[in-house]
């Protein structure tokens, strides 16, 4: 208590010294009020967070808190007053370095010139059809083209919206397995991939244009040297690899090259779920699951709602099974046991913190309380948990499933597999069949013994197809020095990379919507990838490159997918003549699903090597793929960069993750800094990372609920050659990655440098200022009072408005989101911005709280009743809260506190409910968004749309305007969509039916809490929801009536686990 | 000492005050009238086309259905511009060597488009859609004057918002029953008042609030 009763003395002196300092160092004497004001305001907006300060606030608070930032919980003063502030003292000043007396000349010229530029006579334009127009295309009516994105071992079937041969617009294809009708981020964000200004676009030869023909030839004269060698010194290496074409391809070429080898790296994709199964089954074999029919699930480590093979389809499937039309419905119930929170974890109903290491502690003492094998005693939480998850599988036999992640060891899956097997979910749960992806060694080894070949000089002719070795090969491997010792070498990828600039040759890539291909769904199911345009620049796919150096060199893609599949036809329900169309027309190849299999269990868990539990103090550093660049291949994708991170809501950079204990001990808490008019900017500590002999330095963020003593560093950012929008972004993790801890390290040091860095997040704007907008319960709760979503909340009375009431006799659009079904993931976000030309602004404005998205994802934490909580050792409200979600588009409020406000009405009600924004109305006063309790409107500060690089205007919507400076902007519920189904409605004389408007939000959504439709109508679905009794408004008591409603997060907690 | 001004001046400073908010009233009438002018809305302005074509001609000589050429009027938001092979569907009979048809031709020998100039031309944030005019009974001439008598096209209409939103706020008046739809010369008779009440209920027009709304067109 000492070291708190000292606390303000010592914030005091700060503010004094940096008072003193600034007096001093303007030497302003007579101005000194001003400068006193600008010191304090300075200690202000750099004011430090305290984490003791935290904790000691969390002993004395009682009942249940949601707080956004760590700030928020410890009701930090100095924030607050920053947060109550519109405007941060001394926002107005002028920063830059022109002078007022410029300023008020360029003003006055400005607008004495102001009207001037509506003038004129609109200039000549012209319309040029086309010599013979395409069967079957409507010019001004957007086609859509069944095709499929791989990812890893995985592919995403996708219908893809085509203006006049242009794709503008990635939609789920509901027919496909791993899609379900749903997309994910990186499906999204693909669109800003195919028209990225930064790909490469040409074959180069040491940085020099070349021919494809001249490639072409070198690739012959090479095939003929390697022929006589029998291929001894040809390697090809790739990333995991989905496509049925280019594996038979690979394989054909390894036949003509039998001394040729195939090796496979995948940086971010680990080898755990591979050499689980070989230690399992004693061969690779693929697990599916059937999420849908578990009604217990136990993850160990696992993201499987947001990442991995069929992720999209498993978060359907899961929040299936968590709809809930009223209090007597049931729901699955998951337990998530990890050192990160994750998607996955931070929507579980519980969650266990563990260290990496002890995850597998756990599922071997949870395996040995299902009877397989023995385990030492956990400790602490781990056993009441334990206990607890124990019983609830033991209830479920055949209708539970325990998923172990992706970067979990062998020893963690073969025991997933072992207690699966244990509790009769095989079969019924979960099913395995033959890999989807190219078999071969594990990807570490496939990378060890290239990189040895490579040092001993035995490698002549390199292909590398994708990937970026250089930049993502495990460091001790030195991947760089070693490819200098190969002949020849070529790499293709989308960008001129780390890589290309080692490599002799570089072949730039087609992007997945511009070539023929195919590729598996995480079941096997195949798809043929169809181009939407021809390649913008002079691109080619591994196809071309494979085959460049087979028999049949210049062969092209579609022949060589064609030739495939005409074979493989002969098994299939449908022969090549007739099928052909139809699998291009459907996305999926029907009978192309792998069977079940049923393995035989060869595990013994009495041979796994005994597990030393790490010391408690010592730091466990993790490397995980970020969630929105992923391994780094996504660096150079804006929309990606600048989407927030699902859990840490930071964008354009990555941060050593630090758990608040350990930010704590080291003295690491971070400075919010205000910039500009808003809040945005958080000022990290800096810290330098030692770890397997190498140093990294990286900003410090602190994460609440992250696992004791952990570290996370996120891969896939500090690129060095990315482009214009990734390079030189974030820190590499990739440098302290070493072949002996791909996934965790141990043997590091973390020591804070004292420097601090400027962090762009997003959870600090927009605060909502402590009022209640999330409702959350269990299920119990909402099965004693399903109306606890209303309590405590005065809604006024309908009439209780200055305002006239506007009548809506047609259609009153609204939407329902049940925040029992949002995990976070972002989907709607990407999905959203790509719909609605919604423009990338950059770290700077964002730090100013600039950033643009329509729909953001807000995260809540909570904390239960402290009573009996004790935060001097573990406390669960800080080292691990319970995570919430809320996605905020615009509520279009029937009293819409906007509409009120704006002196030239670009703001207007429409009769159907909406709050429709006339962009050409607007003059940019910007009252409407100081007058929204939502704070849903973006404006744009500068012009933020690129008007000039030609690429990005093909991008484009056709259907939505292009702001401009100075213009707000929100969501209007997609519409136009409303419009272009309602047209199409009153063509055919009829109303619009439920379910036929999906707005871009909605139609990206994996877990389908997103819906909207006709709220005047009781049968549709939006109506339906709306009219159950979790449903309420936020702020409903400021009467602004909104359409969007809420329905209560509820969650499925175990009563066993509810009362510490 | 003598008076600087002039008695005279009373009445000119009393005039010149009048002046200025008589001439502040005119200018702003002025503007106001200008931007309605044909000068600023292109209203009754020809354009000179590649080839020129006539639709005088090709319509009311020729008697062409509007849509062998506008193939996507019913359907889409655009009409559509035919592609030449449309052009060419005739034109490699007839008139197959006049030199006048030259750029036709050439277009379809080197896969080169014709650049139309452009007559009708709405802001960018307008979301125009003919299909559903068509389908709700506005017919072509409405809009777009008696095509059939014009030699070279021109922009009937002043296309201004004023001008459209004064059929939306009372779209009876150029309601028509729908086999008239692409008939030029179809006019108003004298009941029009009650047959586009008629037709106003037969085609379920959305209510004037609702074709009011602002983003019925901008978005």
């Amino acid at each position: 208590m000492d070291a708190m009763n000292d606390q303000p003395s010592e914030k005091e002196l700060r503010i004094l010294q940096s008072t003193n300092l600034n007096a001093g160092e303007r030497g302003h004497e007579h101005q000194e009020h001003a400068s006193d004001e600008r010191a304090e305001d300075t200690a202000m907006r750099e004011h430090r967070l305290e984490l003791a300060t935290v904790r000691e606030k969390l002993k004395n608070k009682t009942g249940k808190q949601y707080w956004r930032t760590l700030e928020e919980l410890a009701e930090d003063p100095h924030f607050e007053e920053l947060l109550h502030r519109e405007f941060p003292k001394h926002a107005s000043e002028w920063e830059e370095t022109v002078e007022r007396r410029d300023f008020l000349k360029l003003m006055g010229a400005s607008l004495a010139l102001a009207g001037m530029t509506g003038c004129g006579r609109p200039d000549e334009r012209h319309i040029v059809p086309y010599v013979k127009q395409p069967d079957g295309m409507v010019l001004g009516k957007p086609s859509y083209y069944a095709t499929a994105m791989p990812f890893g071992a995985d592919a995403v079937g996708v219908l893809v919206e085509s203006h006049e041969g242009r794709p503008t617009k990635i939609e789920g294809n509901p027919d496909h397995p791993s899609s379900l009708g749903a997309t994910n981020v990186f499906a999204q964000a693909s669109i800003l991939g195919l028209y990225d200004p930064d790909r490469s676009q040409t074959v180069q030869f040491t940085g020099e244009i070349r021919t494809w023909s001249a490639f072409l030839d070198f690739a012959q004269l090479q095939a003929t040297n390697v022929k006589a060698t029998n291929g001894a010194g040809f390697r090809i290496l790739t990333g995991t690899v989905c496509s049925p074409t280019l594996i038979a391809q690979i394989r054909k070429l390894l036949a003509l090259y039998p001394e040729a080898k195939w090796y496979q790296w995948e940086p971010a994709g680990g080898d755990g779920a591979r050499e689980g199964a070989k230690l399992a089954f004693g061969r690779n074999i693929n697990t599916v699951y059937e999420v849908g029919k578990a009604n217990v699930i136990v993850s160990l480590d696992a993201d499987f709602l947001a990442s991995g093979p069929g992720h999209i389809s498993n978060a359907r499937q899961f929040y299936r099974r968590r709809k809930l039309d009223g209090p007597n419905d049931t729901m699955n119930r998951l337990y998530v046991v990890e050192p990160m929170p994750s998607v996955t974890g931070s929507s579980a109903d519980h969650r266990l913190p563990l260290r990496s290491t002890d995850v597998e502690l756990f599922a071997r003492a949870l395996a040995a309380k299902l009877g397989i094998g023995s385990a030492a005693p956990l400790s602490g939480e781990a056993t009441k948990w334990l206990e607890a998850v124990a019983k609830d599988l033991q209830k479920e036999r055949g209708t539970s499933l325990i998923i172990a992640g992706e970067h979990q060891s062998a020893a963690v899956h073969a025991l997933a597999h072992a207690m699966n097997a244990a509790l009769g979910n095989t079969g019924k749960t979960l099913y395995y069949s033959e890999p989807v992806e190219a078999d071969g060694p594990g990807h570490l080894e496939s990378m060890r013994a290239l990189c040895g070949e490579m040092d001993r000089g035995k490698v002549d002719l390199l292909l590398i197809l994708g990937g970026n070795p250089v930049y993502d090969a495990p460091h001790d491997f030195d991947f760089a020095s070693k490819l200098k010792k190969v002949n020849a070498s070529i790499h293709l990828s989308p960008y001129f990379d780390e890589t290309s600039a080692y490599c002799q040759w570089h072949v730039a890539e087609s992007h997945y919507l511009e070539t023929w291909s195919d590729a598996r769904a995480h079941d096997g199911t195949a798809s043929i990838i169809q181009p939407l345009i021809s390649p913008l620049y002079y691109t080619h796919s591994a196809h071309d490159l494979v085959a460049a150096f087979g028999d049949k060199p210049g062969e092209p893609a579609y022949d060589a997918v064609r030739a495939y599949w005409t074979e493989a036809a002969a098994h299939l329900e449908s022969p090549m003549d007739t099928g052909w169309r139809k699998w291009l027309n459907d996305g999926v190849i029907p009978g192309t699903k792998f069977p079940a299999i049923t393995p035989e269990l060869k595990f013994n868990p009495a041979n796994l090597p005994a597990l030393k539990p790490a010391p408690a103090d010592q730091i466990e550093f993790l490397f995980r793929p970020d969630p929105t660049v992923y391994d780094g291949r996504f660096a150079n994708n804006g929309w990606l960069q600048e989407l927030p991170k699902p859990v840490t809501k930071l964008t354009w950079d990555n941060a050593a993750l630090v758990s608040p204990k350990l930010a704590q001990k080291m003295d690491l808490a971070h400075k919010v800094a205000a910039r500009g008019g808003e809040h945005g900017q958080i000022l990290s500590a800096v810290v330098d990372i030692a770890l397997n002999g190498s140093k990294v330095t990286a900003a410090a963020w602190t994460l609440p609920g992250l696992a004791e003593n952990t570290v996370v560093l996120p891969l896939g950012y500090g690129r060095k050659l990315a482009g214009f929008t990734g390079t030189n972004k974030g820190f590499n993790a990739y440098v302290v990655r070493t072949s002996n801890a791909l996934w965790s390290a141990s043997e590091g040091k973390m020591t804070p440098t004292g420097d601090t860095y400027p962090l762009a997040c997003t959870q600090y704007h927009f605060h909502m200022e402590g009022r209640q907008i999330l409702s959350t319960g269990t299920l119990a709760e909402y099965k004693k009072n399903p109306g606890f979503a209303h309590e405590g909340a005065e809604a006024p009375a309908k009439d209780d408005s200055l305002y006239k009431e506007f009548a809506y006799p047609g259609y009153a659009w609204g939407m329902a989101i049940d925040l029992t079904k949002c995990n976070g993931c972002n989907a709607c976000v990407v999905a959203c911005q790509s719909e609605n030309n919604i423009p990338v602004v950059g770290k700077d404005q964002v730090m100013r709280g600039r950033e643009m998205h329509w729909v953001r994802v807000d995260r809540y934490y909570t904390h239960a009743d402290s009573e009996t909580r004790d935060p001097s050792s573990y406390d669960p409200s800080l080292d691990n809260p319970e995570t919430f979600f809320q996605p905020v588009p615009c509520m279009q409020c029937e009293n819409a506190p906007c509409e009120q406000v704006c002196p030239v009405g670009a703001t207007v009600h429409s009769a159907e409910g909406l709050n429709d924004m006339v962009y050409n109305r607007c003059v940019g006063t910007r009252y409407c968004s100081n007058n929204c309790p939502y704070k849903v409107r973006r404006f744009n500060f500068l012009r933020f749309q690129d008007w000039d690089t030609p690429q990005l205007k093909l991008m484009r919507n056709p259907e939505v305007s292009i702001r401009s400076r100075g213009v707000m902007e929100k969501c209007t519920y997609c519409v136009q969509r409303i419009n272009n189904t309602r047209i199409e409605a009153e063509k055919q004389n009829r109303p619009i039916r439920d379910g036929e408007i999906v707005t871009a939000c909605e139609s990206a959504c994996p877990s389908e809490a997103i819906v909207f439709g006709n709220a005047n109508d009781p049968a549709s679905r939006v109506a339906r929801l709306k009219a159950q009794q979790r449903n309420y408004s936020v702020l409903g008591e400021v009467n602004s009536r909104p359409r969007t409603t809420y329905l209560a997060a509820v969650r499925n907690a175990n009563s066993d686990l509810e009362k510490a | 000492m003598a008076q600087i001004f002039h008695r005279s001046f009373n009445f000119i400073s009393r005039l010149s005050l009048f002046a200025l908010v008589f001439l502040g009233v005119l200018a702003l009438a002025g503007m106001l009238v200008l931007a309605r002018s044909p000068y600023l809305t292109n209203q009754r302005v020809t354009r000179d086309q590649p080839v020129q074509f006539s639709h005088k001609h090709h319509v009311g000589d020729d008697g062409i259905d509007c849509r062998y050429c506008h193939t996507s009027v019913e359907t889409s938001a655009y009409a559509g511009i035919p592609p030449t092979k449309t052009c060419m569907n005739c034109h490699s009979v007839l008139f197959s060597n006049v030199g006048y048809l030259e750029p036709v031709r050439e277009s379809y020998r080197t896969n080169q488009s014709i650049e139309w100039v452009k007559v009708h031309r709405l802001a960018d944030y307008v979301y125009f859609n003919h299909s559903i005019h068509i389908n709700k009974g506005i017919g072509c001439s409405s809009c777009h004057g008696t095509v059939n008598e014009m030699p070279l096209v021109f922009q009937a209409s002043p296309l201004t918002m004023e001008w459209c939103l004064d059929c939306h706020r009372n779209p009876e008046k150029n309601l028509r029953p729908k086999d008239q739809i692409f008939n030029m010369d179809w006019k108003a008779t004298g009941n029009q008042e009650e047959e586009g009440k008629r037709l106003a209920a037969e085609y379920k027009l959305r209510t004037k609030a609702e074709l009011t709304s602002c983003s019925t067109c901008h978005r």
